[in-house]
């Protein structure tokens, strides 16, 4: 079995508690993962000015290379974890065995991180807008169009909370490095795989170890990631989401809510678009914020209902390691059921029908996990419980409400894939500030533009512009 | 052990709780306790019964003209529960005192408790300690009720701001000239005054101190490791396990060869520790081997037959220095751990 230490600035330390993480189908030990006290970074956060000296001393551009040979090797090399080594496919099979995504999805986010990686200079480009990075390195200089500016760091390190439900969401953080800002991770206790991959390959390409930090560790070591780090992003639900609201230390992703809209120009051809909810609906096995959890019409919902639930009802949990596998298994005991339960007691609202009911049972529950098969409710108006809801697996409910409503009642939106030509509503649309991302046309809610910021943008958690002023003389550089 | 239960259910010594407990249990306590295990005929003790008034109702009736303290513990919110002491609480820690060695506790020195004190015993008890042996201490408080509610509303700048508050007037003493050389801290103070007085350019040991007595379920092998290795400096700390109603639980010898296992004795014979089975009570697990703390004390002054406590462990067996069953690994009881809130401060 695998002995995974913590990370302290490159330096591996072994603590003398640990966690075991097992197989979620068979119990199989798979690691046994050091648990950080709080004290560590405690003690740790005070080195962080000079774990980003050590990336100050290379260029931006540089950096951004070695990621694109750490993009390789993260892929397809073997690389040391702990006190083995991990190729691609152990990779693949150990976050399937602790987050029960199936193995097929795995490999598919490692593709989506290896492209985020080897992409990261137009990456960068994009989410800088084009800013000579040397001006991030030196902290001010000249633009191309002749104006001096200045972008001052926030942070030696980016301290970072991450989930065990969404390998996806790595690619969040990818980009910090080349930013020259050092990186403290707390990984999901059953997604520790992510970070020290990630972490080793970097190494491997030259991207100094002195940077990165990992301290796996209960709910206490979180909350001293953020409480040590001058800024941070972290993932949660709701709560947490509230908790940390207006906060400008702290990058919160939580639910997203994320909807498909469907204009009264266009809703007549809903047939169209069915495909289009579907994968919004049940890619990556709904797991993701940016997942579809709502389809808003003003009619037509209830065939919209039952056209979705024919398409992805029947879907059943296959062996993770199933090529055609869809679903993702719940690892934490008594998870699916406890949402199960939920969504029985908002199916029992006047107004809520059950569409995928017809496929068989939702709730399939095996000796040490369990699954939520696809559901599909349809609400007859958005005042229902489940009409705004999100689960972590492929749920939507359809929500009947007039077009001009929907954009007062649809609440925070992370993704809407708006689909209509209506000029009026369009205009309304871009202008709402409930929804963070704006799809407008037939784009899947899933789809992501990596040249474009995610949920607010790391380059302006990161930095701050400022006013700078200076002798001409010393403005070149 | 005979003598403190007749002396509980004697009605020229005993107090009121015990007496008015013993009309109805259709046994004669007196005469029925014969040895230890007969003091598993008593209902579970159950802590509910020490929350609210009086507290007169635990004064036995020979101290009835003493001078009593009544300690509190818990209390964040509604009643707290409450334990009287007359002189239980010096005698736990003289016995303590000799626990502790004069080379990083030197007779004579001035100490520095650092923690919760208000309704506590533990500010008179380490006052006591020092006195005992021979210093003058110094105490800077905190309310570890204030620091729950802050942790509970997630006011967490408020609760730093509260920490740097407390550091700052330790770090003041430490700097005060008066020569403190030993303290009382919990892990969680004295890891922020440690760094605190690492970013100052200086530490610990270099503020004086030799020797720390510290307690908490948060007393984990790695914690201890961290500072033995990171905090402390070459001063030395010895862990404690203590409650208001047990007293203190010294431990062995904490070394790096043992992986820092922390293993607590009671103060036989004044109090006994049982790591029981989580199912049954009555059974005492096998060494090694998890499971519930059910704590009896036996003092003149207070009697707590069989009490199952918030903590669990593993059953250590004896050593040369306390030849009876100890406990290692002590945490919040793992059915109550989720809704508790421990090492707070």
């Amino acid at each position: 079995m695998l002995d995974i230490p913590i990370i302290r600035w490159g330096e591996p330390y072994e603590s003398l508690e640990v966690d075991t993480v097992v197989h979620f189908a068979t119990g199989e030990p798979l690691a046994r993962v050091s648990q950080a006290n709080t004290g560590l970074l405690a003690r740790d956060i005070r080195k962080a000015p000079w774990a980003r000296s050590k990336l100050l001393e290379v260029p931006c551009d540089e950096l951004a290379a070695r990621l694109k040979a750490a993009a390789d090797l993260y892929l397809n090399a073997t690389l040391p974890l702990g006190s083995g080594r991990q190729s691609p496919d152990d990779f693949a099979r150990q976050q399937s065995a602790t987050t029960g995504l199936p193995e097929h999805l795995c490999r598919a986010n490692m593709q989506k991180n290896h492209l985020v990686l080897s992409r990261m200079d137009a990456i960068l480009d994009a989410l800088t807008r084009g800013l000579d990075l040397r001006i991030l390195t030196r902290g001010y200089g000249v633009e191309s169009r002749g104006v001096t500016v200045s972008y001052q760091a926030q942070a030696d390190a980016l301290g970072m909370v991450l989930p065990s439900n969404s390998p996806g969401v790595h690619t969040l953080w990818l980009p910090v490095i080349p930013l020259q800002v050092a990186l403290v991770l707390k990984p999901g206790p059953q997604e520790p795989w992510t970070p020290y991959r990630m972490a080793a390959a970097f190494a491997e390409a030259g991207i100094p170890r002195e940077a990165i930090s990992i301290y796996p560790g209960g709910a206490e070591m979180g909350a001293q990631v953020v409480g040590a780090c001058d800024r941070c992003l972290i993932f949660g639900g709701t709560a947490t989401v509230e908790r940390y609201r207006g906060n400008p230390r702290i990058q919160v992703h939580g639910p997203g809510f994320s909807k498909v809209l469907l204009g009264d120009d266009v809703v007549d051809d809903w047939e169209r678009y069915v495909d289009l909810m579907a994968t919004s609906v049940a890619a990556n096995s709904g797991r993701g914020c940016i997942n579809c959890s709502g389809i808003w019409a003003s009619r037509h919902t209830r065939e919209i209902s039952e056209a979705l639930a024919a398409k992805i009802g029947p879907v059943e949990p296959r062996p993770p390691e199933d090529p055609s596998s869809q679903l993702a298994a719940f690892t934490v005991p008594g998870a699916a059921q406890g949402i199960w339960r939920q969504i029985c007691a908002g199916l029992e609202e006047p107004g809520v029908e059950h569409a995928t009911a017809r496929y068989g049972p939702r709730l399939v529950a095996k000796e040490r996990c369990a699954y939520l098969r696809p559901t599909i409710v349809h609400c007859d108006s958005p005042s229902k419980a489940l009409a705004n809801t999100e689960y972590m697996f492929p749920f939507a409910s359809v929500v009947r409400c007039p077009q001009a409503e929907m954009l007062d009642r649809i609440g925070s939106t992370l993704v809407a894939t708006a689909i209509t030509d209506d000029g009026t509503f369009q205009r309304r649309l871009v202008a709402a500030r409930h929804i963070d991302r704006l799809n407008l046309g037939a784009i899947p809610t899933v789809q992501l533009d990596w040249f474009q910021p995610h949920e607010g943008s790391i380059v302006d958690l990161l930095f701050r512009a400022r006013a700078f002023q200076a002798p001409e003389e010393k403005l070149a550089g | 052990m005979l003598e403190v239960v007749r002396w509980h259910f004697d009605p020229e010594t005993g107090c009121p709780f015990w007496l008015e407990q013993a009309s109805r249990l259709g046994w004669g306590p007196r005469e029925e306790v014969r040895g230890f295990d007969d003091l598993k005929r008593f209902p579970p003790f159950e802590d509910e019964w020490l929350r609210g008034g009086p507290v007169r109702r635990w004064v036995p009736r020979a101290y009835r003209d003493d001078p009593v303290y009544v300690f509190e513990t818990g209390g964040t919110t509604g009643v707290p529960k409450s334990r009287i002491s007359i002189h239980d609480f010096r005698t736990d820690y003289e016995l303590f005192s000799d626990t502790l060695p004069e080379e990083h506790f030197p007779r004579g020195a001035s100490w520095l408790m650092l923690g919760p004190s208000g309704p506590r015993r533990l500010r008179l008890a380490v006052e006591h300690l020092c006195q005992h042996r021979g210093g003058i201490c110094f105490s800077v408080d905190l309310d570890p009720r204030w620091v729950i509610k802050l942790i509970k509303k997630g006011w967490m700048d408020q609760l730093e701001a509260y920490k740097a508050h407390v550091i700052e007037q330790a770090v003041a003493l430490l700097e005060g000239g008066h020569k403190v050389r030993c303290m009382f801290t919990t892990p969680k103070l004295l890891e922020a005054l440690a760094l605190a007085l690492e970013a100052r350019g200086s530490s610990i040991r270099r503020a004086g101190i030799t020797g720390i007595f510290s307690g908490g379920t948060e007393f984990t092998p790695q914690w201890t490791r961290f500072a033995t290795e990171e905090l402390l400096d070459g001063a030395t700390m010895t862990p404690t396990y203590g409650n208001t109603l047990m007293g203190l639980a010294a431990s062995r010898a904490v070394t790096a060869e043992d992986g820092y296992t922390i293993a607590y004795y009671a103060p036989q014979p004044r109090a006994v520790i049982e790591v029981v089975d989580f199912d049954d009570p009555s059974k005492v697990v096998p060494y090694g081997q998890s499971g519930r703390v059910r704590l009896t004390t036996l003092t003149k002054e207070f009697f707590v037959p069989g009490f199952l406590e918030r903590d669990e462990g593993e059953r250590e067996p004896p050593c040369e220095l306390y030849p009876w069953d100890g406990i290692s690994g002590v945490r919040p009881f793992r059915e109550i751990s989720a809704s508790t809130t421990v090492g707070v401060y």
